[in-house]
């Protein structure tokens, strides 16, 4: 665990100790029965909002606490072991993080408050295939009086269903695949000829299919510069990626300690199964790599904090190892509470269909080991 | 049984394609994936004239003795069979734990009377049979067993709680482990059959992780069994269950080498597409796709091996015992490397988002992970692989 400062462990504690009073993973099992079509419990999200966690990465001047990533990481850890669905990451980290990167004065003022205060549920709109791929935008803004006039879709909006503020790449020159060519533009979510249609994922979560029919913007809803959008984007989804993988880290030690729990408790052949060695090394395996992974998802958030040209590669390096480690023990749960871990009455399932939808956000394993290599030139 | 050489299977061949073309309704071509379901879903008249046909015919257990209105037929038969359903895109319609599992052991170690009882109808895939073997506290370890049954006189009075009971809702008989003598542990065990709608016999359908509830928690309560329905000896029932225990890994290790729907080949080139050269464009991907591919062709070729070698030395090769944890797990590498080529995709839970196809993949992912924790867990079977076959000792 990285060595935090006062404030930090301040945080973490108050997290910590929200998660388990008012978000334990029941919570989640009562939203997903529920079927909300926000994908989060709005009470629990309003009550994280007054704490100030949608505003951890915002400057003060703009109504946030600037405490940074690596705290924003801290909260996530904390939310991700008990699969809390919340905006949080959508809007408070990633929406947040493009408007304070690429932002002009009047979009910060008009936004980051209501980010930071929870009013306003921030999202990316990126992709629009069936993977991970920011450059290939076919989504056209073209040229309309003094604005721009957006027509096409993107699909696995993450906390689609509840965007006010839709940020979405498109294409303003050149076609998809070019990195050239991408334009950021700020979108309301009520402007005319936005359409949304929420998707129902394995995870429960508030993902949604987004078209966009001629929708018409000001010049003004420009964010960065026309054509040059993609490295704006590229540093805003490496701090949305280092962002999910603190949440999936407390997923995935949640996922871990349930199932050690367990190996201490279960009786068979009169003894605990946990004393039985091919179940003990694959725990030792386990913890092992949950601390590789640990390392790596800090040591991203840190260089982000300390601005550091490393970012997308310890980025991408977090983001695999952290994928392949909660790939495994989802799968080990599963497997070593042996029935009771294929009924959907216990949390395993959960935790499993989680690991998969969040490995799949913003470039899987393969992804990132192939960005990984590229970066370092091989 | 008659001794048939190679020209009599070259006839057999043209009888069995004759037949099946005569009898097999054409709607239900290509339908044989929905009576793999495990939610069932009320029978048409087409499959319910298929159903009494093979029965009638003895076809769907080609191997099992004449008078009990099996084929009677060599395992060699029995694959022609199978090959000329597979031809016309024709499925068995008798299946089920009675054929898998039950039936065999019951063959084995029944009395006459119990098998001219229980097996034509087996036979005839007219009854569903369900497997009480399983308990809260008896899982790995199932001879901890604690269902109780106390003999009265002529009958037994069971009392106890099953768990992970597959099919107990649709079942009309269980076979079921009780423990006749608290004394002993393996050897206070006894193999007795009951039908589900005795009083006392209550299920619970369990909704598993795919959303499905194909299995139960069975409560049994002062459930009466009659002493003509112990199958082995008294106290003797461990034997029996082993063997049939053997015949559901068997029966699950032929399961994972089928797979079913488009190749993973397939499915990745039209989910990720392809380079100039046809080459999978994602490299990482493409490896572990290729090592899929390897691991499965190798399944196959011991699969054909083990049978070749059983049939020359008429006992069970040794290849056999890795059957189950190889192709288990490699059906569970195919469905995770299926869900993830599909990318957002292949998460979908339900929807007009999603095609068949993807929410298939979706379902049978997560249900796929139960394959290495039933019929003897993936550790279960690593243990008898390291104990049985290679000679290792347990630890002191
Ligand atoms: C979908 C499904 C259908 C089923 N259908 C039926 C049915 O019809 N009838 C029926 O009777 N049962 C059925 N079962 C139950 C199944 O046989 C048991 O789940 C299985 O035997 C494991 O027992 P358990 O669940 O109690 O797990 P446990 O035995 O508690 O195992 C927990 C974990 O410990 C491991 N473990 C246990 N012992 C050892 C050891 N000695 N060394 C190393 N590791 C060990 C296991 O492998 C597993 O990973 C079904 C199960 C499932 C999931
Ligand atoms: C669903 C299912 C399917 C099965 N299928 C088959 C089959 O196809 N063929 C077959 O022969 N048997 C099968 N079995 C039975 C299985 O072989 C035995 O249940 C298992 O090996 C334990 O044997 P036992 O019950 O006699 O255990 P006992 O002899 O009562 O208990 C001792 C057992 O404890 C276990 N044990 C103790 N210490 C350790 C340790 N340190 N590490 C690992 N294990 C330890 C061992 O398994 C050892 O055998 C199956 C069992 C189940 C539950």
């Amino acid at each position: 665990m990285a060595v935090l400062n006062e404030e930090q462990t301040m945080l973490r504690d108050a997290a910590k100790s929200w998660v388990q009073e008012k978000s334990p993973v029941t919570a989640f099992r009562k939203m997903r029965d529920s079927g909300v079509e926000l994908g989060y419990d709005a009470n629990a999200w309003n009550e994280m909002a007054e704490m100030g966690w949608a505003g951890v990465i915002i400057p003060e001047e703009y109504g946030g606490s600037d405490f940074g990533y690596l705290s924003m990481g801290l909260i996530l850890e904390e939310t991700g072991r008990t699969l809390t669905a919340s905006p949080l990451l959508a809007s408070g980290l990633a929406a947040a993080s493009a408007l304070v990167l690429g932002g002009s004065d009047a979009q910060k003022s008009e936004w980051l408050p209501k980010i930071a205060g929870g009013e306003v549920v921030g999202a990316l709109a990126i992709d629009e295939g069936a993977h991970h791929a920011p450059e290939k935008v076919a989504l056209k803004a073209e040229k309309s009086g003094s604005g721009y006039k957006l027509s096409g879709s993107k699909s696995f909006v993450l906390e689609g269903m509840a965007a006010g503020l839709l940020i979405v790449s498109a294409r303003t020159s050149g076609q998809p695949g070019d990195t050239d060519g991408i334009t950021l533009f700020l979108v309301a979510g009520d402007a005319k000829g936005v359409s949304r249609k929420r998707l129902h994922l394995a995870d429960s979560r508030g993902a949604a299919n987004i078209t966009f029919d001629g929708v018409e913007v000001g010049e003004d809803a420009v964010l960065g510069e026309v054509d040059k959008g993609h490295a704006l984007l590229e540093k805003t989804l490496d701090r949305a990626r280092a962002g999910l993988c603190a949440e999936m880290l407390g997923s995935a030690v949640q996922a871990f300690e349930i199932t050690l729990d367990y190996l201490k408790v279960r009786v068979q052949f009169g003894q605990v199964i946990g004393s039985f060695q091919a179940l003990q090394h694959r725990a030792a395996k386990m913890f092992t790599d949950l601390e590789l992974a640990r390392s790596a998802v800090e040591a991203a958030l840190q260089a982000i904090d300390a601005d550091t040209p490393d970012v997308p590669e310890l980025v991408s390096l977090a983001k695999a190892k952290m994928g392949d480690v909660f790939h495994l023990v989802s799968n080990e749960m599963v497997q070593m509470h042996g029935g009771i871990g294929m009924t959907d009455a216990h949390d395993a399932g959960f935790y499993m269909k989680r690991a998969r939808a969040a490995e799949a956000a913003f470039g899987n394993q393969g992804y990132h080991r192939d960005r990984y290599a590229r970066i370092q030139g091989y | 049984m008659a001794d048939f050489g190679g020209s009599d299977l070259d006839a057999f061949r043209t009888e069995a394609r004759d037949w099946i073309e005569a009898n097999f309704p054409k709607s239900l071509k290509g339908k044989g994936g929905m009576m793999m379901r495990e939610e069932r879903s009320e029978p048409t008249p087409d499959m319910d004239a298929w159903r009494k046909a093979m029965g009638e015919k003895g076809w769907g257990v080609p191997t099992w003795p004449t008078q009990y209105g099996g084929g009677g037929l060599t395992p060699a038969h029995g694959r022609i069979i199978q090959q000329e359903l597979g031809r016309v895109g024709a499925y068995n319609p008798i299946g089920g734990m009675g054929v898998m599992m039950f039936g065999p052991t019951l063959l084995e170690y029944g009395t006459e009377a119990q098998k001219q009882q229980h097996i034509p109808p087996i036979v005839k895939g007219e009854l569903q049979w369900c497997q009480g073997f399983s308990e809260p506290g008896a899982g790995s370890d199932l001879a901890s067993l604690q269902t109780r049954a106390e003999d009265k006189g002529d009958h037994y009075i069971v009392n106890g709680q099953k768990i992970w009971t597959s099919g107990a809702q649709w079942a009309q008989w269980c076979f079921c482990l009780v423990r006749t003598d608290t004394t002993k542990k393996h050897e206070g065990i006894s193999f007795v059959l009951f039908p589900m709608d005795v009083p006392g016999v209550e299920v619970r359908p369990i909704p598993l992780i795919a959303g499905n509830s194909p299995f139960c928690e069975t409560f049994l309560t002062d459930v009466r069994v009659e002493k003509d329905q112990v199958v082995g000896p008294v106290n003797g029932g461990w034997t029996v269950a082993k063997r049939l225990l053997q015949h559901e890994r068997s029966g699950l290790s032929g399961a994972g080498g089928g797979g079913g729907g488009r190749s993973l080949v397939k499915l990745a080139k039209d989910y990720v597409g392809v380079d100039e050269a046809g080459r999978l464009s994602d490299t990482d991907l493409r490896t572990r796709v290729i090592m899929n591919e390897i691991d499965g062709r190798a399944f196959q070729l011991t699969a054909m091996r083990a049978m070749a070698e059983s049939k020359a030395n008429s006992g069970p090769s040794a290849a056999t015992s890795i059957m189950k944890n190889a192709g288990t797990r490699w059906m569970q590498d195919r469905a995770e490397l299926t869900i993830e080529l599909m990318g957002h995709q292949g998460l979908g839970w339900e929807g007009d988002d999603f095609t068949p196809e993807e929410l298939g993949a979706v379902r049978s992912w997560l249900g796929g992970k139960a394959t290495t924790i039933y019929g003897g867990s993936q550790e279960v079977q690593n243990n008898i692989i390291s104990k049985r076959i290679l000679g290792l000792p347990d630890p002191k």
